[in-house]
């Protein structure tokens, strides 16, 4: 293991994918029946890959921790999808929307990649459209579109608010299809546990049943992660409560290097924590700060209700600090605005830790109508959750771990660094940078499964067609399975006194304290320290009531902290060791005088990936080189 | 809050089950349904006892994960919301809470209120879905669709197979939740040309895994929380009749 080879196809930038695809090599119909795809996870990206791959007659064995396919957390993107497809005639191009991303993610993303992505994504949304996804649409009968975060075009595709859960249903329904025909099994309520590794090649992976808990043994050709991101770390965020880094952290753990860990996006807009026992933090559109003030009051701790504070005791901290962009500006900026402001003790409700999104003038300016039209359903999930109608209140909003632009590292054939691994969408790293921007998420995964993956892995298994399909009595698996089983019976003898989920609960207060919006070096430190306290506390003090071999999902929750523990210390290292500020990852000590995030691309344009060397020792750092041949690389300003 | 929760407890699918009684005594009307099981389980692990097992993930209404009877009405008695989304700022001091799994032949209990919804997705492989290969696709634009049109699509489209019309209906019939995806396709350009099929294969798929009739009682639709419409069921039986 050591060096990145990142694989980037010669020639010029918008003919490299053209290029590949023309060279790659191919595996002939009858012998892709013989190949075997294990693709872990049914979001976008996995059901879209397992789909495409079937439909090009590989075996497929899909899994998911759901009871089904279609409850995958894409199922909750909101906004939209982008692709490049210039329907407005407003200049729109492939090249607009790659040097967007590039951008948008503060130039820290491999130019092929995001290339290739923004190329690809017109054939998904032909794609999709295909599939019966109810994309919005025109009087005239065409697709709408919309603007989004940022950028001076509109080219976000939408089903109202609920774009991801169109689009994973459309993936959702060509895996159904696939399933019909024989190439796809599927494997509901399964949890990878560890990756199988013959000869330095990932062969399988070994499951546990979440119903029975059953430990079951998967080979395959080839083994694809499809398996998101790793906000769950800081406990409470807007990703579904199950969703977690387990299967993308043993794979790390078994070769394949883990890339920019600390690149964590903070979303601006969330519903706040109103209790203890809050799981989850549900995010509201970012589009509300269209017409929405954000403020807080201008005395410390001033407990009377919003509509009681007179107009001068309120201080419009975003219209102050950034007159140009007033409430409109970027995410991390107005996330490490409102932090600000709450640290400071001017922080409103109950818990100190929220702002207000009021909605006040603009109803007086536009009518209720109006924003009722722009906004009602969010209006009404909002009260839904809080009881509160913003309609004569403000809202009360908080940043909240929302999109992890790191994960494993790949190289332009989304392959890791263990040969026959692959990782397709939010699991990679590849196309997002430090910072991502809205409606690329379901944009890329969909990219990755549907277009990208099926064209590269072919240059893989067209060596592998002389390999018969693997046994699973090999000495690996059983060793591998050993291992697993080993974990499960540590963890559930503990038999201490605390639940996984309180220890999941002081370890996010830890990442989101030292480790969110706003880091230091010393803060950074301490937070090393902390994790390691906590997580011996853990390995003492924790309570798994039940067995491993029934379903038991305390255990299942156990075995998710326990990995998120190391990833933890990962991150903070990988923030510890980036000495700049970059997109969504801000070190207090690298800022502008007027508090913006200052790069520092002589030293740090580069991709760190992480190898892990054992069991306690520190990870080694890999650096690929970042090259800007087709961009210039400037600063970001908002100002 | 103190509140009383009467809660179903099943070991497995072949256990018969009982009615457990648990007293809460510190719950915050600002918790959401869920949570305050969540604190309930906390507890009971903290005491070595077995938590309830109950399906959930996005927790924000969308991923049809979870599901229980509440007081006698599926996601409880709040019109158009999921579980996750039931405040419990809904009940009031010295409340007795009645929490129960879907009851439906095709819904055999797994544990607690944890149901296997499988059947559904095995309808959903019969037909679900629009037969076209990735890269096959023509221009997205090429294919003009009536905006109304696509607006009814997208109002059928948003099921999230939670199963709550199941649980309703005295027939245990999934008819909402078939209608809602062969009217969605029945209802596009693109999903027109297997129609007829695909409501011939769901629906037969749909009797063959014990789904019974629709019961005609509309107790789907005012129970389903994401507000699916009957017509839906008018629609399917048209493109059911036209297969015979």
């Amino acid at each position: 293991m050591g060096t990145l080879t990142s694989k980037i196809p010669d020639g010029p930038l918008a003919q490299k994918w053209t290029n590949y695809k023309a060279s790659v090599k191919l595996v002939n119909p009858a012998n892709k029946k013989k190949l075997e795809i294990i693709v872990v996870g049914t979001g976008l990206s996995g059901a879209s890959a397992a789909s495409s791959l079937g439909e090009l007659g590989y075996s497929v064995k899909n899994f998911c921790y759901q009871d089904s396919p279609r409850r995958a957390h894409s199922v909750a993107a909101q906004g939209g999808i982008n692709a490049a497809k210039n329907y407005q005639n407003d200049g729109d191009s492939v090249y607009r929307l790659f040097y967007d991303i590039i951008k948008g993610g503060d130039f820290r993303a491999r130019e092929a990649n995001v290339y290739r992505s923004a190329e690809v994504s017109n054939q998904v949304i032909d794609h999709l459209t295909a599939l019966g996804v109810p994309f919005a649409r025109d009087y005239g009968g065409t697709l709408d579109t919309r603007s989004f975060g940022g950028v001076q075009v509109s080219r976000t595709f939408y089903s109202k608010g609920q774009t991801g859960q169109q689009c994973l249903l459309g993936a959702y329904s060509s895996l159904n299809r696939q399933i019909k025909k024989g190439t796809v099994t599927m494997y509901p309520r399964r949890e990878m546990l560890d990756l199988v590794i013959i000869d330095g090649k990932a062969r399988g992976i070994i499951a546990r049943n979440l119903l029975t808990g059953a430990i079951e043994r998967h080979a395959a050709h080839a083994v694809v992660l499809a398996t998101g991101g790793y906000g769950t770390v800081y406990f409470m965020s807007t990703l579904a409560v199950n969703s977690n880094a387990s299967a993308a952290w043993k794979a790390h753990k078994k070769g394949a290097f883990f890339a920019n860990p600390s690149f964590v996006q903070i979303h601006p807009t969330c519903v706040p924590q109103l209790n203890d026992f809050q799981a989850k933090l549900t995010l509201m559109s970012e589009s509300l700060r269209n017409d929405g003030r954000v403020w807080v009051p201008k005395i410390k701790g001033d407990a009377r209700p919003a509509n009681d504070i007179p107009e001068e005791e309120r201080d419009y901290y975003l219209e102050r600090r950034y007159p140009a962009f007033g409430n409109l500006v970027p995410r991390d900026v107005a996330s490490r605005a409102a932090k600000e402001r709450c640290d400071a003790g001017f922080g409103i409700g109950e818990t100190g830790l929220a702002v207000n999104l009021d909605f006040r003038d603009a109803i007086k300016k536009q009518g209720k109508k109006a924003i009722e039209n722009k906004y009602g359903n969010l209006f009404h999930m909002y009260k839904t959750i809080t009881g509160i109608d913003s309609y004569e209140e403000p809202m009360q909003i908080y940043p909240a771990g929302h999109y992890t632009m790191g994960g494993l590292w790949v190289d332009y054939e989304l392959m890791t660094t263990i040969p026959g691994l692959y990782a397709i969408g939010e699991s990679n790293f590849s196309d997002h940078g430090a910072n991502r921007l809205g409606a690329g998420s379901l944009m890329q995964t969909s990219c990755d499964g549907y277009f990208i993956l099926p064209n590269t892995i072919s240059n893989y298994l067209a060596d592998q067609i002389s390999i018969p399909k693997f046994a699973t009595d090999k000495p690996e698996f059983e060793e591998t399975e050993k291992a697993v089983l080993e974990r499960l019976n540590k963890l559930i003898s503990i038999k201490g006194k605390q639940t996984a989920s309180s220890f999941h609960k002081r370890l996010g207060k830890i990442m989101w304290d030292y480790c969110g919006m706003i880091r230091n070096e010393e803060g950074l430190t301490k937070a090393l320290g902390l994790v390691d306290e906590l997580k011996e506390e853990f390995w003492k003090d924790l309570n798994v009531p039940g067995k491993i071999d029934e379903l038991n999902m305390e255990l299942e929750k156990a075995g998710r902290v326990a990995d998120y523990f190391e990833l933890a210390t990962l991150l903070i290292t990988d923030a510890l060791n980036r000495k700049e500020s970059c997109g969504a990852h801000f070190r207090e000590e690298y800022q502008t005088e007027d508090g913006e995030a200052r790069r520092n691309d002589e030293e740090y344009a580069y991709v760190a990936a992480w190898e892990y060397t054992g069991e306690a020792k520190p990870h080694t750092l890999h650096k690929e080189e970042l090259k800007f041949e087709n961009v210039e690389m400037k600063v970001r300003s908002y100002k | 809050m103190k509140l009383t929760l009467k809660i179903w407890r099943q070991k497995n699918p072949k256990a018969k089950g009982n009615f457990e009684t648990y007293k809460m005594d510190d719950v915050s009307p600002k918790m959401a349904f869920l949570e305050m099981l969540d604190s309930l389980n906390k507890k009971l692990v903290e005491e070595d006892k077995d938590p309830v097992a109950f399906d959930h993930d996005c927790r924000e209404g969308i991923c049809g994960s979870c599901g229980m009877y509440i007081n006698g009405h599926p996601h409880g008695p709040v019109p158009a919301i999921t579980t996750c989304h039931l405040s419990m700022r809904y009940f009031k001091e010295g409340d007795t809470i009645w929490v129960e799994p879907w009851r439906a032949k095709p819904f055999p209990v797994i544990k607690d209120l944890i149901v296997d919804r499988n059947a559904f997705d095995k309808i959903q492989i019969a037909g679900g879905f629009i037969s076209i290969n990735a890269g096959a696709a023509p221009e997205a634009n090429s294919i003009l669709v009536q905006k109304n049109k696509s607006d009814d699509a997208f109002d059928a489209a948003i099921c999230i197979a939670c199963g709550a019309c199941v649980a309703a209906c005295k027939n245990a019939s999934a008819m909402l939740f078939v209608s809602a995806k062969i009217s969605q396709f029945a209802l596009l350009p693109q999903g027109r040309v297997e129609a007829v099929d695909r409501a011939r294969a769901m629906v037969e798929k749909m009797d063959e895994v014990g789904f019974g009739n629709c019961s005609n009682t509309g107790a789907c639709e005012a129970e389903c929380p994401k507000e699916i419409k009957l017509v839906n069921i008018a629609r399917l039986f048209r493109e059911y009749y036209k297969a015979y």
